[in-house]
């Protein structure tokens, strides 16, 4: 019990720290880096919360795709990014306002609520018994059979997405020269071969 | 003491408070806007999984991994719109970001 406290702590101080840091950090590089530690930190409380299926999601998806994409744009892009935080300061005060506020709220929303007595008792799926099944079955179970055409829009989100990344940022440039395999299989032998005579001693 | 719901909601109220700051103080910042949404996203999946757990209810990881597909999704189409926009303007700023005004 201690252990899982103590656990807790660690990580949801690390997350929240890193988390910080994203906004913070001058170095938008080191932002990613951060916002990479904070995913980690937040597998860690899915972990601890029974999520393992979606916590090593969390790490394949966001870790290994996102936030490596993310990488490559900040590094790609040649920016000036000590321009982009003029203003940093101008900004705070107004986005602490909305900040502290919005906390504000949340945490009395957070101290006010209670749970429904019945609301445990009109789970849509019942999480089975961890000894009988585990996590990423049970998960498969309900994903494939009862939301199996939420997983297929799922699937079809991704492919617009991916299809409409490589739309936008796909270009031609004119000058590069291309292999045209039409080209290269319509050439005839005399486009391709001259024979020419070559007198002795002089060369073409 | 024992780590109930309270404390897993509470980190999650924290970072969705973060990722509203950060939008608010990294106003100019594209790449760091879009990164505070994936902060708020994931204070979003806490909360789900939180509740899932917490009420022995499977659906709201289910959800988690929708909003993380949209998540992804979303990652992809916004840094492909910066990369495009970087290569036509030159500049991330988002004030400059105003071609459509009438």
């Amino acid at each position: 019990m201690i252990a899982t406290a103590i656990a807790f702590y660690l990580f949801a101080a690390i997350t929240v720290a890193s988390g910080f840091m994203v906004i913070a950090a001058r170095n938008p590089v080191h932002s990613v880096l951060f916002l990479i530690l904070a995913f980690f930190n937040a597998a860690a409380l899915f972990v601890l919360m029974g999520a393992e299926f979606l916590a090593l999601i969390l790490v394949i998806v966001y870790v290994g795709a996102v936030a490596v994409l993310f990488l490559f744009v900040v590094m790609m892009l040649d920016v000036d990014f000590s321009e982009l935080r003029e203003g940093f300061l101008q900004y705070l005060p107004v986005g602490a306002l909305v900040g502290i506020i919005l906390l504000i709220e949340l945490l009395l929303v957070l101290g006010s609520w209670l749970i429904s007595p019945e609301a445990v008792g009109v789970a849509a799926a019942p999480t089975p018994a961890i000894a009988d099944v585990d996590n990423t079955r049970a998960l498969g179970r309900i994903v494939y059979t009862q939301y199996v055409y939420l997983f297929q829009a799922a699937g079809m989100i991704l492919l617009v997405a991916m299809i409409g990344a490589i739309v936008l940022t796909l270009r031609h440039k004119p000058n590069v020269k291309r292999q045209v395999i039409r080209d290269q299989v319509a050439r005839t032998r005399e486009q391709a071969v001259e024979n020419r005579k070559v007198e002795p001693g002089q060369g073409l | 003491m024992a780590i109930g719901l309270a404390h897993y909601l509470t980190v999650a109220a924290i970072l969705f408070t973060l990722g509203i700051f950060g939008i608010f103080l990294n106003r100019k910042n594209v790449i760091v806007i879009l990164m505070s949404i994936e902060l708020m996203l994931l204070a979003v999946n806490i909360n789900l999984v939180a509740f899932s757990s917490h009420l022995g209810d499977l659906v709201g990881q289910v959800f988690a991994l929708f909003v993380l597909t949209v998540a992804a999704g979303e990652a992809a189409i916004g840094l492909a719109i910066l990369v495009i926009y970087y290569r036509n303007r030159g500049s991330i700023a988002v004030e400059d970001i105003n071609m459509m005004k009438g």
